[in-house]
């Protein structure tokens, strides 16, 4: 089938995962056309990563997944390898801003080029040098500490913002506090921020390097580390992709199973983040009452789970642990008394007027602005946009089990800190309700089924997690192990909203309107 | 003529406050903990924490110049300076004479000064941020206190500290409307002073949002041991004058050595109080946006200025 009248034909991707489409740009002005279609109907770019099939079918592969209306589509662009040693494609940024990076962390790691856009390097921080591409299979790696190259510090060009009494904050990428580190370049006049540079890289570790050549459980393991407070949404969307590439149905109570992990992390999540912005406002009471509902609510996950953040209990093929009937009894007991007191907090927040006027038209980003950086999750959701992945809209079945849940999306249209901490509060709630229902409902059944890997299949899993929608793209090789492997984080897209959200307010709200978003870095650092 | 038993009690009064000053942040802390619904660090974790940093090393920026080195002497100076002549178990101070209440307010100044430049001469985009926003407080703090310090000097006909306390500790009872004024538009300032939440947060890790603490991020081993003593003792002065201004009942007189035997007891209770209402201040606001401590600090000026006209208009005939 065409999406949109263009040249390229997909075929729909079996499994039971999110609707995938799968297609082949002839070449580049295929490829490009397609993007500026996609964009006028309101698509969005939703990975870019790189492959090195130059074994196999003598080419670069560059990997495209856009999000549309009625699910994604996922296009490949097959690049020659002879002749250039950094071959070139179109440059998508100047549709789709938030392609940047992602186009430069794939010419760091895979050597393959856009033709045109922001050509500073993105991952690639001085540890090895320009020529050196890790992804490629014929580079040299040592193995040990680091593969010989000096650390050295790179120059990075930032922006530079010129006249009187305008200068430049840099802060991190170590902060006074235990977080994670990135940089970011303030440029201001007095307290008013004029523009905000950010430079990420520094949690590079090489997950996709590690990635290629490791067996199914390996892989399975590592993508659930990718970014830890995502575990359960990678995990799933990693064995989504390797169940459709092997043609693996899950059993039904495997999908409840798991739909059951995912907003249990959602829940715990929402939770932190929500005491944690009662904390940035210096509102410690929210901070330490939301942090013991979550660990309530971690220590039940530890109990009947065996893991505080359900770590590798989403597997290929399933699920590693079952629950029985006395077990979906304490989810549901735990699910009213959460709903409770979360009630009863969302009363204090709401009616407090110092947090109500640090929150209210702090960090606004319009709905224009999500569409135009492809935003997902909260942070598309807050400013009216109705996209979640476990919502039917026109055109879209979400997946099972969430296709016969009826998730209610949680909206909110002020785009402000207030409007995320809103949103979030209606997720937890809406959460609740759907962990209810899911042990209700729960299938009986199996929960695990076995995968055979299927040499040189592929496939892409889409999960909507708390954070936004985490894609997985995976390739096997010829003995069923895995040749290139993708986990994509909607941080990728989110963080440059948030230089534009700071843009109307002063430098001491910016760890407000960070926290309100919440970001990874480590699942964009990859 | 100074007394011995004035000099005893004077020296008397910096050792308590060298002593109980941290004890004051201890259990602010622990009140803090206790409200918040966390467990509270021990009372004594101040105390700790000096020790420590008084064996370390000091780490020292290359770029720090002597100001860099003698701002925590100077600031710890005149905190200490303060406390002396702030009475807080007896009027009977010999040193008083040395500031009156206009030139106390100088001392602070002087203070804020000190660090404010210390902060800026390492040369790191923190500590301008936290001297600059220190400044900016510093302004709108100094005039409403200036305000609260006529209303008191004028009931009492002086701008000595030990006056005005001996005169509003030993009056008749008369309920002053210009005090109450005064009384609300000092603990506004004094948080704004002691950078307390919602001015400032003390206990925040959010290093773009801090103002006291983005000045001392530079400052290692005994030079931040003594500005975290000297934050302590600001703290206990600003209590301190608090109490003796608004509260000033049992603080004794001259030569009145069971009158000051008596005033310790009643003084650790008025602090322990203190604490507690600072604490629970601390919890049930959150911190506002920068921009709106000019509004904060200005109705307290307007409160003082209300408390001086209520002085003039009302109670002068009195």
């Amino acid at each position: 089938m065409l999406f949109h009248a263009e040249p390229i034909e997909f075929s729909p991707q079996p499994g039971n995962g999110a609707p995938v489409w799968r297609g082949r740009a002839m070449d580049g002005e295929d490829l490009q056309r397609f993007a500026v279609s996609v964009h006028r109907h309101e698509g969005r770019i939703a990975a870019i990563w790189g492959e090195d099939r130059r074994r196999e079918d003598g080419c670069y592969r560059l990997h495209c997944v856009f999000g549309l209306e009625e699910g994604h589509a996922w296009v490949t662009l097959d690049l020659p390898a002879s002749g250039a040693d950094c071959p070139f494609y179109p440059d998508l940024s100047g549709i789709f801003p938030t392609a940047s990076r992602m186009q430069r962390a794939t010419r760091d790691l895979v050597g393959i080029t856009p033709d045109g856009g922001d050509q500073r390097p993105w991952l690639r921080h001085g540890a090895w040098p320009e020529s050196w591409h890790p992804l490629r299979y014929d580079t040299v790696h040592e193995v040990g500490m680091g593969v010989g190259f000096p650390n050295l510090p790179s120059d990075y060009d930032f922006v530079q913002i010129g006249g009187e009494g305008a200068h430049e904050i840099p802060v991190g990428p170590i902060h006074a506090g235990i977080i994670e580190p990135g940089h970011f370049r303030f440029s201001v006049i007095g307290e008013r921020v004029l523009r905000l540079e950010q430079r990420l890289g520094y949690q590079h570790k090489g997950v996709e390097h590690r990635l290629i050549g490791a067996d199914l459980a390996t892989g399975a393991r590592l993508v659930g580390r990718v970014s830890g407070d995502s575990t359960c949404t990678y995990a799933w969307a990693y064995a989504t992709a390797l169940e459709t590439a092997c043609g693996v149905a899950v059993p039904p109570r495997a999908l409840g199973l798991r739909a059951l992990m995912l907003e249990r992390e959602r829940v715990a999540n929402h939770l932190g983040d929500l005491g944690a912005l009662g904390n940035d406002a210096a509102f410690a009471f929210g901070l330490t009452q939301f942090m013991r509902l979550k660990e309530d609510w971690l220590r039940l996950n530890a109990q009947l789970f065996g893991h505080r953040y359900n770590m590798d209990r989403i597997v290929p093929g399933g699920v590693a642990v079952d629950l029985d009937a006395a077990a979906l009894r304490l989810v549901v007991e735990q699910c009213d008394a959460i709903d409770r007191q979360v009630k009863a907090l969302r009363a204090i927040y709401d009616q407090h007027p110092g947090l109500q006027d640090r929150f209210m038209t702090l960090g606004p980003i319009t709905a224009e602005l999500a569409r135009e950086l492809s935003l997902t999750g909260v942070a598309a959701r807050c400013t009216g946009i109705i996209l979640d992945g476990r919502c039917h809209r026109q055109g879209y079945i979400p997946p099972a089990p969430y296709d016969a849940l009826g998730v209610r999306p949680a909206t909110d249209e002020r785009g402000d800190v207030a409007a995320r901490v809103a949103v979030r509060f209606d997720e937890v709630f809406e959460s609740l309700r759907l962990i209810k229902e899911l042990c209700a409902g729960l299938p009986e059944g199996d929960v695990r089924a076995e995968v055979a890997p299927v040499p040189n299949a592929a496939g892409l899993g889409v999960v909507e997690g708390w954070r936004g929608e985490v894609i997985v793209g995976v390739q096997l090789d010829g003995e069923g192990r895995i040749a290139r492997a993708h986990p994509h984080d909607p941080s990728w897209q989110i963080w440059p909203a948030l230089e534009h959200a700071v843009l109307k307010d002063i430098v001491p709200d910016f760890p407000l309107i960070n926290k309100s978003f919440n970001l990874s870095y480590s699942g964009a650092d990859l | 003529m100074i007394s011995i038993s004035g000099l005893l009690g004077q020296l008397f009064a910096i050792a308590l406050a060298l002593v109980l000053a941290p004890l004051l942040t201890g259990w602010v802390n622990q009140c803090r903990a206790v409200l918040q619904s966390r467990s509270a660090p021990p009372l004594l974790q101040p105390y700790f924490m000096l020790h420590k940093l008084f064996r370390k090393d000091v780490v020292m920026a290359h770029s720090a110049s002597s100001l860099f080195r003698t701002a925590p002497f100077v600031i710890f100076g005149c905190m200490l300076l303060a406390c002396a002549i702030i009475p807080s178990l007896s009027t009977d101070l010999p040193f008083a004479p040395a500031a009156d209440m206009l030139a106390l307010v100088g001392v602070f100044g002087l203070a804020r000064i000190f660090i404010s430049l210390a902060a800026m001469d390492i040369g790191t985009s923190f500590g301008s941020l936290g001297g600059r926003r220190e400044m900016l407080i510093g302004f709108l703090a100094e005039p409403a206190l200036l305000m609260v310090i006529f209303t008191t000097a004028m009931i009492s006909q002086s701008t000595s500290v030990a006056t005005i306390v001996e005169t509003l500790a030993h009056r008749d009872f008369i309920i002053y409307p210009s005090l109450a004024f005064a009384g609300i538009a000092f603990t506004m300032i004094s948080l704004a002073e002691n950078a307390r939440v919602p001015v400032d947060n003390p206990a925040t890790h959010l290093e773009l949002t801090m103002i006291h603490e983005a000045m001392i991020l530079e400052y290692s081993g005994r030079h931040l041991a003594l500005i975290e003593w000297a934050a302590s003792l600001k703290l206990y002065a600003y209590s301190c004058l608090g109490l003796a201004l608004f509260f000033p009942w049992g603080i004794a007189e001259k030569d009145n050595f069971l009158g000051l035997i008596g005033a310790i007891p009643l003084l650790l209770l008025k602090l322990g109080i203190g604490g507690f209402v600072l604490a629970l201040i601390e919890t049930v606001n959150a911190k506002m946006r920068i921009f709106r401590a000019p509004e904060f600090l200005g109705t307290a000026f307007l409160l003082a200025v209300l408390g001086l006209l209520v002085r003039l208009l009302l109670e002068t005939r009195v």
